[in-house]
Formats: C-alpha cells, sequence, structure tokens
C-alpha cells in the first residue's frame, strides 16, 4: 500500500497562489523532508494535508484515501497528526493536560495514560513537569510537549511544521534525533518541513525541495544534499 | 457593626445570582468571541418554563430542573442553528465584528416577543423555596433571610459542579482546549464545533438557574432579567470577560459593592454606582482584577 501520495496539487491566499502543481510521494515508513526557504510554501503544505487549509485542485491521498476537504479532527482519526508551526501547545493548561488532549478523541482512557507514559519516556523532561503550566516550558521542552500530544493520539503519519524553529543548536540535535527514534521504533511515517536543511536531509529518506511553491527537486536525501538545486532555493541561484 | 455584616451577607446572595449570569456570559465570550445580550432573553425564556413547571407542580425545584434543561436546549439551539450560519456568511471584514454582537441583540427582542405573545405581560410570581423573613435573634431581625442563605447555597453548588466538570473531566478540559486554542484543539482530535455548541448549552443552563433564583424572590416579567443581564456583564468585565473565576470574584465583589451603595448612600445611586464600580476597574486594571502576566503563545 502506498503512503502519501500528493499529485498536482494548488493553494492559494486569497488571489496570491502559495503552491503551484506540487507532486511528491512517501513510502509507508519513510521519513521525507520538505525543504525551502521561508515563504517557499512548506507550512501551507501541511497546513492543506492536515485540513486546516482547503485546497483549490489536486489531490493528496493517505493509503489510497483522499484526504484533501478533510476536518483536521476527522484526519486524526485516521491517523494523520500535524504539529503546527510554532510549538503548538496550549499555555493555558498544563503539560498534562496538553498531552490529554490528544487522546480524549479515542476515548480510551487507559490507553491514553499508557501513551503518556511512553511519551515521558521518550522526553523525561516533561514528566518532572506533569502538574506545571505549560507557559513556564522553556522552548526545547514546549516542542517536545507538542509532539508529545501528537503521539498520544497514536498517529501513523507526522506532520512536523519547523520543529527546530527558535531553538538552540544542542535542543535541536535532540529533536532530530528524537524524530529519527520515532521512525524507527513507532514505524511512523514522517512528513517533516525544515528550513535547516542539512540537518533535515541527514534524518530523512528522501527530500522534497520547494522553491516559491513548487517543487524543484525531489529524489533520495542523500543525494539531494549535494543538489545545485537545494543551493538554489535557498540563495536564489 | 451588626449593619456592616448584613450588607456583606445579601451583598454575597445579590453577587451569588450576578455570578451565574457573569458566568453564562464568559462561557460563551471565551468559546465564541460574542458577548450574548441574547442571554438574558435565553434565561428569561428559561424562567418561563420553569415558572410554568414550578406553579403547576408546586415544587420549585422541579421548576429549577426543568429550567436549566430548557436553558440548555434554546442554548445549543442558539448556537447550533444561529450562531453557526451567522459565521458562515459574515466570517470576514468588519461584519465579522458586529454582526454576531447585533445579531445576539436581536435575538433578544425576537425572545422577547415570543414569550410577551406566549405569556403575556403581566407580573408572575413563583412561591419562594424559602422564607423571605430575615432571621430573628431575639429582638433583633436581620434583613439576610432562609432564601438568602438558598440562594447562595445553591450557586455555590452549581459552581462546584461547573468547577469539577472543567476541571476534572475530559469534557471540561476540550471545552478549555477549545476556548483558548480552537485550531490546537482541532488537530488534536477535539470536534471543535461540537465542544462549543456544549458551551453554549452549559451557558444556557446556567442562566437558567440565575433567571430562578431572581425569580424565587422578585416578579417574573419578560423584562425582569434585564437588570441581571447588566450586572452579570458589569461582573464579567472586572473579572477580564476570560475567566471562570474572575467571572465569580467580579460578580461578589459587584454585589457587596452594590449592596453598600443601597445601604449607605441611597437607593437611587445603585444603578450608577455599577457603572462606577466598572469604570473605576477598566481605569486601574483594564484586564480585569484576575490578570495575571500575559501567556506566552508559540
Amino acid at each position: 500500500m502506498s503512503g502519501l501520495v500528493v499529485t498536482n496539487l494548488s493553494v492559494s491566499h486569497g488571489a496570491i497562489s502559495a503552491l503551484r502543481g506540487v507532486d511528491f510521494s512517501v513510502e509507508l515508513g519513510q521519513l521525507a523532508a520538505v525543504i525551502g526557504a521561508n515563504g517557499a510554501g512548506k507550512t501551507t503544505l501541511l497546513r492543506t494535508l492536515s485540513g486546516l487549509k482547503d485546497a483549490n485542485s489536486g489531490s493528496a491521498t493517505w493509503k489510497e484515501r483522499e484526504i484533501l476537504g478533510k476536518k483536521p479532527e476527522d484526519l486524526v482519526r485516521r491517523g494523520i497528526s500535524h504539529v503546527s508551526e510554532g510549538k503548538s501547545v496550549i499555555p493555558e493548561l498544563t503539560v498534562k493536560e496538553n498531552l490529554v488532549l490528544g487522546g480524549i478523541w479515542r476515548g480510551d482512557k487507559a490507553d491514553t495514560a499508557r501513551a503518556i507514559e511512553e511519551v515521558v519516556g521518550l522526553f523525561p523532561r516533561l514528566g518532572e513537569r506533569m502538574e506545571q503550566s505549560a507557559n513556564t516550558l522553556s522552548g526545547g521542552e514546549r516542542q517536545m510537549l507538542a509532539i508529545g500530544r501528537a503521539l498520544v493520539s497514536r498517529p501513523k503519519l507526522l506532520l512536523l511544521d519547523e520543529p527546530s524553529l527558535g531553538l538552540a543548536p544542542i535542543v535541536i540535535e535532540q529533536i532530530f534525533q528524537t524524530i529519527d527514534q520515532l521512525r524507527q521504533k513507532l514505524g511512523l511515517t514522517v512528513l517533516l518541513v525544515e528550513q535547516n536543511a542539512m540537518s533535515a536531509l541527514e534524518i530523512a529518506d528522501i527530500g522534497v525541495i520547494i522553491n516559491l511553491g513548487e517543487v524543484v527537486a525531489t529524489g533520495p536525501a542523500n543525494e539531494l544534499i549535494n543538489d545545485p538545486a537545494l543551493r538554489a532555493a535557498y540563495l536564489g541561484y | 457593626m451588626q449593619k456592616a455584616l448584613e450588607t456583606l451577607l445579601i451583598g454575597l446572595s445579590t453577587g451569588s445570582i450576578y455570578a451565574l449570569m457573569s458566568l453564562a456570559l464568559v462561557l460563551v465570550w471565551r468559546s465564541t468571541r460574542v458577548v450574548n445580550f441574547a442571554q438574558a432573553g435565553q434565561a428569561m425564556f428559561s424562567t418561563y418554563i420553569g415558572f410554568e413547571i414550578a406553579s403547576r407542580s408546586q415544587i420549585f425545584w422541579l421548576g429549577l430542573i426543568f429550567a436549566i434543561v430548557a436553558g440548555a436546549v434554546l442554548g445549543a439551539g442558539v448556537d447550533y442553528f444561529f450562531m453557526r450560519v451567522l459565521f458562515k456568511h459574515a466570517n470576514s471584514g468588519p461584519a465579522a465584528v458586529v454582526a454576531p454582537v447585533i445579531a445576539t441583540l436581536g435575538l433578544l427582542g425576537l425572545i422577547r416577543s415570543i414569550v410577551g405573545l406566549t405569556w403575556g405581560g403581566e407580573f408572575r410570581a413563583i412561591e419562594a423555596p424559602a422564607s423571605k423573613d430575615g432571621y430573628t435573634f431575639g429582638e433583633i431581625t436581620i434583613p439576610f433571610s432562609p432564601l438568602n442563605t438558598l440562594i447562595i447555597v445553591t450557586v455555590a453548588i452549581i459552581l462546584i459542579i461547573l468547577a469539577i466538570l472543567f476541571q476534572r473531566t475530559n469534557l471540561g478540559l476540550a471545552l478549555r482546549a477549545s476556548a483558548y486554542a480552537p485550531e490546537i484543539a482541532q488537530l488534536a482530535g477535539i470536534r471543535t464545533a461540537r465542544t462549543r455548541t456544549i458551551g453554549w448549552a452549559i451557558a444556557g443552563g446556567v442562566g437558567g438557574v440565575a433567571g430562578m433564583l431572581v425569580t424565587s424572590y422578585n416578579f417574573l416579567t419578560p423584562y425582569s432579567l434585564d437588570l441581571l443581564l447588566v450586572f452579570g456583564f458589569i461582573a464579567a468585565v472586572i473579572g477580564g470577560l476570560e475567566s471562570m473565576a474572575g467571572a465569580v470574584v467580579g460578580a461578589l465583589v459587584l454585589g457587596v459593592g452594590l449592596t453598600i451603595i443601597l445601604n449607605y448612600v441611597g437607593t437611587s445611586l445603585v444603578f450608577i454606582g455599577g457603572f462606577a464600580v466598572l469604570l473605576l476597574v477598566l481605569l486601574i486594571k483594564p484586564d480585569g482584577i484576575m490578570a495575571r502576566g500575559k501567556v506566552r503563545r508559540g
């Protein structure tokens, strides 16, 4: 069975076109890095795939079923969890409440508790801060919490939007290692959107380079690292 | 000394009813970003239902339960059939800001007309579930009555139930998450539209209790809950509009403040006094008395 297949996807913000004819696919269990400069359309791509934004045309399927035009809460039920841009945690809630939130829809309290234990195993720092308000967490901890919340939903496809944004290099490395581990341990399919091209391509199987709303190169991650298209996407030549 | 204590007790009893209306307004504001002026109409309609049941069965509490149910059904209906449609058609530009508020005013008028046509404008009374005569200690009778005690206890029970619901249950967590960050809640799998309708239902039920309690010591007319709306709204703003605890504290402060004016200054100044308290809070702490530091998003 194929994993995520995006075909001829076009999305716009009002009159401004954000994505044009985007094509790529990710096999089950693969980690794909979507690389591109600021404003290339990466975030729009993820928001469209998770149901937060409507597409103009094209299709996107997950396990051979269409996902465009569905609501985010329905896509979560089909195994797609999106960790949105800017550390998507709710600062007014405690760490534990943020995690529990990801499990409510399943209606299985015991399994939610197990999932939370697994997340704490992955990010012990969260375990020490369970009853604290999420507002008191550092940037790195917030990112861990955001990913943890998504994991409590027991996803099969994880959409990650710039997990490295605004974090210290050492924390970035930790986060990337964890993402790599997750993919291996849980067999997750991951679509990772990143400006931080090198770190992302290092752990990715395949890469998709986006420039000004169009895919300019796709291929095995280790080959893309030396592709001139990569430089062009960032430097413009 | 005795007068001061009486003032405090009466103030708390009055404020506790404001607290319910204030909570109803805050619940809707947090989830929908609309100050729901129709809340007075919804509460009034629910109270008329409660009045019908209470006067037929001669059991106040049965009337209260029906008022809660009627308020919840009406609240959910207003969100589902009215606000959802409205937001679909007016979701951008200046209309999106103004339309919902004006719409709730229109709805208030509509409910008032329906109630007027159904029950007429006469004064109705519900037999109070406890004596309105003040407690007597030897020679002295104070204005604080068993009915006041009952009102405070009833409100306290409702507040405890709400606190447990919001703080200890998954539904409460979903309600809070959908209010604070609807997009993240959706991404976590919460059906936010449905959750919001439940929030409106809770607000409606709470408004129904407020209406019944006011009517236990006052007459019921299609206009008798208007002051409750005004003071509930002032209390909500004093509390910062966002915080449920703030709504309660704001209401108690307002209730005691107004009773002080009533007892020590003069009856004619009570209404103005409400706005004076509001103005004072807005000047000194515009984010409400419960405001703490801003939360850091992202």
